[in-house]
């Protein structure tokens, strides 16, 4: 095994002339490479949907501004939530189990190379479907028109009646088109994992990586499909007279609702295992520790999978499903606080004793610990149905959920980020750039997150263009929108800490952080084929067991 | 039976407060000026008992809040890699049993408390049954105002609720029966009761019952198309007295004066009548709001502004101004026109 990593021959790709680099880019079945267009092409939208953010909150800065109309403010947050839940967070996690996967549990390739890159071109064709939207969908009112439905696009203002043109159905058929792309990834995923691990790597001896991204495509299957069913079903609303939500004739907008959460709930967990699988990597190595209590990290994951499909209808306390539905909803989302309890003890723990090294990823991780935390515990609060019927649909439950998804995930991503980029591009990026990135972040993050929770407890509800003075919101507004700036200026230093780092940075080697998965083994960047020869694993740090021959764990597992 | 649950549970949540706060009435008082849209100010039972579960909540999360924090603050500084580091790995800890089981079982028992706390409230607010003495007043959202319809005392009216403060002692509460003519909108005013839903084809029901007088405010929470940020809402919760003298003056049929029977000729022969209703004349259009006592009201456009003559010649020369992409159109009317419409506007009071 120590013989992975070998001094390969300089391929000839740099000689390539330039069309046919990219040739190469657009035809690739390699893990890798899909992997890396994953990842650039998540970055792109997340540009996108944070200059959209960022207009969103321009406008939201003082009351009765008018920096955008309501109707264009309307395509904003529905463009926004749907580029950055559906085009960057899938994508980008993705991107990583896809490159990933194969390195953690030893394999050459993903299960279905083809069905890959086919999954990742149905997922870049939905983005660009969505934003062709702006010149193509020609309504009523001229040329282009972005859908302004919202991004959970609640029946019946999706009908024909409410939604001219066909800004609603670019909406539905983005979904549609990347939610099968979302399948495809999600059924290679599983496969890969459960067929495709090197020898010696039971299930029992995975990177706990695996383990998450294992859960997440299940739900994937389980949660996507519910979604494109609806889609489906919308546009037979629409172009064949059916009506499933058509409620003049006798349908229903609830069953829409249902729908949507059934897969929009079990879609959080999609998101954030993926974010706790970063964490349970890169804790262990900066606190020089392994992961505590794997086996029970690995029972919250599986449990969080199930209970994570029962819980979806705390989206909807406020529709009037009366008291034993709610109450039912009740009991089943508090119970996920278990689970999700026992990992930020077992992270707690991993630290706990060890040696921590602030390097940026890890840095990223500890934020991340104390945001999930808060996120965790807002979280009670809206499963708390009563309390909900104030802080759903208000700006707390907006707070609530940026704190999940970028308190929790991008910032885990960020870590991922730092962590692999050595073994991607195989140089070092720059440690004073990454913690500029961190604090700027961190600050604007806490800025803009922290107080958006206020004007939801003072009555504001999402989803308003403008608002009236004298409801004791300004303050918070003005803070929030602030915040947006440092984040804003954090993301602009990490795009520039990945460019310059690629093409200036240090040559990282193989193993910068002295880690102990298969990844760390290979040549970084790896080659088309991963490993010289496959290797054999007896426990779950194989290369612990290289490093220190003499206290290896598979002694103790 | 029901009132005594709620006040049991304060009792025993504002105890918990005040070993925890200080004070919750303090609390409660503090915050109202904050905001009059402020959920932690209730005026009302739904309202109040959701403020006790919120701090028994808040209370229970801050509480996790601070020992989990202590410990990840604690680790950092405690076991972070010091500068005279000898560069031996720290012993190697796979796990334990015991405490696993440990923070396993206490999030359990936590859970299952907060549960309890929430299953309860959760039937004094929903399980409620109408008294018999309940005004009974159906709420229509439209986009985007407020259809009021009192069906048992022949009113109708828009996007201005009036309802009796209700005596502690001897409740009136009011019931919302919540209906939709188009999209979903949300009932939200956040110090009588939490939000609920207003969804075509589901019928919804609400109640309040509102223990001091004044204007209550709120907005639609439920997005509802464009002009979802100007749905406001406004409550008047009024004395018994004047609430009843509301109630009659509301009953009576619009009063028509010759003075203004040119504006009433525009208003009567142009398209307002297709959307508006003034009992009492040929115009019974139901889309739009009812204007038989329209300067009964404080606001017009569901409050998105003040009802002047000036804004409401404003608002049918060009609705767009007050509230861009309202479903009232621009009636392109002479000036002349415009002035005699207003001035007929103006005497339905």
């Amino acid at each position: 095994m120590s013989t992975d990593a070998v001094v390969l021959p300089r391929t000839e790709l740099t000689s390539r002339p330039i069309v046919a680099r990219l040739h190469d880019w657009v035809t690739t079945v390699d893990h890798k490479r899909l992997g890396i267009l994953y990842i650039v092409y998540a970055l792109v939208f997340l540009v996108i949907g944070g200059i959209e953010a960022t207009i969103i909150r321009i406008q939201l800065i003082r009351p009765h501004n008018d920096f955008v109309s309501p109707q264009v403010f309307n395509r904003l947050f529905t463009m926004h939530g749907t580029t950055m839940i559906f085009f960057v967070a899938m994508p980008v996690l993705f991107g990583f189990a896809n490159y990933l996967i194969p390195l953690l549990i030893g394999a050459r390739d993903m299960a279905f190379p083809r069905l890959n890159a086919f999954s990742f071109w149905m997922t870049a064709f939905g983005g660009l479907l969505l934003y062709f939207s702006l010149i193509g969908a020609n309504g009523l009112y001229g040329a282009g028109n972005a859908p302004d439905v919202g991004w959970f696009a609640y029946a019946p203002l999706t009908s024909q009646t409410f939604s001219v043109g066909h800004s609603t159905d670019f909406w539905t058929l983005a979904l549609l088109v990347s939610g099968f792309g979302s399948i495809g990834t999600a059924i290679n995923i599983v496969a890969t994992i459960l067929c495709m691990r090197c020898p010696g790597m039971t299930l029992a001896k995975m990177p706990l990586f695996a383990w998450l991204t294992l859960v997440m495509g299940g739900l994937v299957i389980l949660a996507v499909s519910p979604l494109t069913a609806a889609q489906i079903m919308l546009l037979i609303d629409r172009y064949l007279g059916g009506h499933f939500f058509d409620t003049q004739a006798g349908g229903s907008a609830v069953i829409w609702m249902h729908f949507f959460w059934v897969f929009g709930h079990p879609e959080v967990y999609i998101l954030v295992l993926p974010a706790f699988a970063f964490a349970s990597e890169i804790i262990p190595v900066f606190s020089r520790k392994p992961l505590f209590g794997y086996p029970v990290m690995v029972g919250a994951t599986i449990a969080i999978g199930f209970i994570s499909m029962s819980v979806w209808a705390h989206h909807m306390f406020t529709v009037g499903m009366g008291s034993a539905a709610n109450t039912f909803f009740v009991i089943s989302s508090m119970t996920i606080a278990v689970p999700t309890g026992i990992k930020i003890f077992n992270w707690l723990a991993t630290m706990w004793g060890g040696k921590i090294e602030f390097k940026t990823p890890m840095l990223f991780c500890i934020a991340f610990i104390l945001q999930f935390l808060i996120a965790g515990l807002t979280g009670i609060m809206l499963a708390a149905a009563p309390f909900d019927w104030h802080l759903g649909n208000s700006y707390f439950v907006v707070a609530h959920f940026h704190y999940v998804i970028v308190g929790a995930i991008l910032f885990t991503l960020f870590a991922a980020f730092y962590y692999w980029f050595p073994k991607m591009l195989g140089k070092m990026y720059s440690e004073t750039l990454g913690k500029l990135h961190f604090w700027l972040f961190v600050i604007g993050f806490h800025l803009t997150f922290d107080f958006m929770h206020i004007p939801g407890l003072l009555g504001m509800p999402r989803r308003i263009y403008t608002y009236e003075p004298g409801r004791g919101w300004d303050t918070w507004n003005l803070i929030v929108t602030i915040g947006v700036f440092f984040q804003a200026a954090g993301i602009l230093v990490f795009l520039g800490n990945l460019i310059w780092s690629y093409v200036r940075g240090k040559p990282a080697g193989n193993d910068p952080w002295d880690a102990w998965t298969l990844e760390w083994s290979t040549n970084s960047p790896p080659p088309a084929y991963n490993f010289y020869s496959i290797p054999t694993v007896k426990s779950r740090r194989p290369l612990w067991d290289l490093k220190h021959p003499d206290d290896p764990d598979w002694k103790y597992e | 039976m029901r009132s005594r649950g709620p006040s049991n549970w304060r009792a025993r949540v504002s105890h918990l407060v005040v070993l925890i706060f200080g004070s919750g009435t303090a609390l409660a008082d503090a915050a109202q000026p904050l905001s009059p849209t402020n959920i932690f100010a209730p005026a009302s039972t739904p309202a109040k008992s959701i403020f006790g579960l919120s701090l028994f909540v808040l209370a229970v999360t801050g509480t996790i809040f601070l020992v989990v924090f202590s410990l990840l603050l604690y680790s950092v500084v405690r076991f972070r890699k010091r500068n005279n580091d000898d560069g031996i790995e720290p012993p190697q800890v796979y796990g334990s049993n015991q405490v696993e089981l440990a923070w396993t079982i206490i999030p359990i028992l936590i859970v299952v408390a907060l549960f309890m706390a929430t299953a309860r409230v959760i039937a004094v607010v929903q399980r409620t049954p109408p008294p018999g003495n309940a005004i009974a007043v159906t709420a229509i959202g439209h986009q985007f105002w407020w259809e009021y319809r009192y069906p048992e005392l022949g009113v109708v009216t828009a996007n201005e609720l009036h309802v009796p403060v209700s005596d502690p002692a001897h409740p009136t509460p009011t019931f919302i029966n919540l209906l939709s003519a188009d999209t979903d909108h949300s009932f939200w005013v956040p110090r009588l009761a939490g939000k609920t839903d207003l969804i075509p084809n589901h019928p919804n029901t609400m109640w309040m019952d509102p223990q001091e007088t004044g204007v209550y405010l709120g907005q639609c929470a439920q997005y509802c198309g464009t002009q979802h940020a100007k749905m406001l809402l406004r409550v008047y919760v009024q004395s018994k007295d004047e609430f009843d003298r509301w109630i009659q003056q509301q009953r009576q049929p619009a009063t028509t004066s010759i003075a203004v029977s040119e504006g009433q000729r525009i208003f009567e022969t142009t398209a307002c009548i297709n959307c508006h209703t003034v009992s009492g004349t040929v115009a019974s259009g139901r889309f739009g709001p009812d204007l038989t006592h329209l300067m009964s009201r404080d606001t017009i456009a569901a409050g998105a502004a003040s009802n002047t003559p000036e804004n409401l010649r404003l608002w049918i020369r060009n609705p767009n101004a007050i509230k861009p992409g309202s479903l009232m159109p621009a009636m392109e009317l002479e000036e002349k026109d415009l002035d005699a419409l207003t001035a007929y506007l103006e005497t339905l009071r």
